[in-house]
């Protein structure tokens, strides 16, 4: 039973998206997470500020549920299904992030450099997550969705926007990480 | 009834995030690097399989298990807002290493930083919907 254990491999977890793609159109829904971040602004009160946010935030309430089952389902994959948590990256990987000032690399699910309690106490560190939070946010609205809405629904429909959308999502990821990263870490 | 299927759904989604790793950091980094083939293979089998049963399901009219049509929503054509939102989107993605899916597993998992990423993109959203009427779309 020690399998169960183990990270899945790409071709059981690419066909299990697909699957909860396939669940929640047959239940009449569209897979798409970011929209849940327009919601909780439309429960915040968003909507006495602009139109953006005014519509009945009721109708979205079974995505809400969907994340809710998402943070279980983190905690029980963690929790329940795994004995070690590190990610085991391409060793070039690594010894490039070891470079950067990810000693973590190769030993831990999320770098501890950047997600350690402790490093709530990082100015430094709080200022990076935020500002990759805020652009997540502002991106993912303003390309009318993110990973799941974009790179598996829209593509999955073949439509055109979601490869521009995914284009875009690739020369960003790409424009952070070979140009930006050296000038922050 | 309902709310639980949903609750399972996203159950379901949150193992796999967690499970596939496409929740972690290393693996968002390793993917723009294109030094694994991981990421590549998940979204590649995902859509795949997704573009398949899509095709199968417009084909064939097969209504939802409520006896309902099944909608697909056609993005509104553009080049623009597709193309700044999604560059503005990765540079994100790649920094704070989570999209808005397994953001929220995280959380599950206990990583508590990750709560700024969550309530910081909130705050993104919020930016567009202030400013979306000033930019090109």
């Amino acid at each position: 039973m020690n399998w169960i254990y183990e990270p899945w491999p790409w071709y059981v977890s690419g066909p299990m998206i697909a699957f909860i793609m396939f669940l929640l159109l047959m239940v009449g829904k569209n897979f798409g997470m970011s929209a849940n971040l327009r919601t909780i602004c439309t429960i915040c009160g968003a909507g006495n500020k602009t139109a953006f946010f005014k519509f009945d935030w009721k109708s979205q309430k079974w995505n809400l549920v969907v994340i809710l089952g998402a943070i279980i389902g983190g905690f029980i994959g963690s929790h329940f299904l795994t004995a070690d948590m590190a990610v085991s990256i391409n060793p070039d990987t690594i010894k490039d992030l070891n470079l950067l000032g990810f000693t973590s690399a190769g030993k831990t699910y999320l770098p501890t450099e950047l997600f350690e309690t402790e490093s709530l106490l990082n100015l430094k560190t709080i200022v990076v997550l935020a500002i990759g939070g805020l652009l997540v946010g502002f991106g993912a609205r303003y390309a009318g969705g993110c990973t799941s809405g974009h790179a598996i629904s829209g593509l999955s429909d073949l439509q055109l926007p979601s490869l521009i959308a995914v284009i875009g999502f690739f020369i960003g990821g790409m424009v952070m990480i070979h140009i930006l990263f050296p000038l922050i870490f | 009834m309902r709310t639980l299927i949903y609750l399972f759904i996203g159950i379901l989604f949150g193992i796999t995030m967690f499970k596939s790793e496409a929740a972690s950091w290393f693996r968002i980094y390793e993917m723009f690097k294109f030094e694994s083939f991981h990421m590549y293979g998940i979204i590649g089998s995902a859509l795949v399989i997704g573009i398949i049963v899509v095709q199968f399901i417009k084909k064939f009219k097969i209504k939802s298990f409520y006896g309902e049509t099944i909608r697909f929503n056609p993005k509104a054509k553009s080049f623009s807002r597709y193309m700044f939102g999604g560059i503005i989107f990765g540079l994100g993605w790649a920094l704070a290493g989570a999209c808005p899916g397994p953001m929220f597993t995280l959380i599950g998992v206990g990583f508590t930083p990750i709560l700024i990423v969550i309530i910081a993109s909130i705050l993104g959203t919020f930016l567009y919907g202030l400013f979306k009427a000033k930019l090109p779309h």
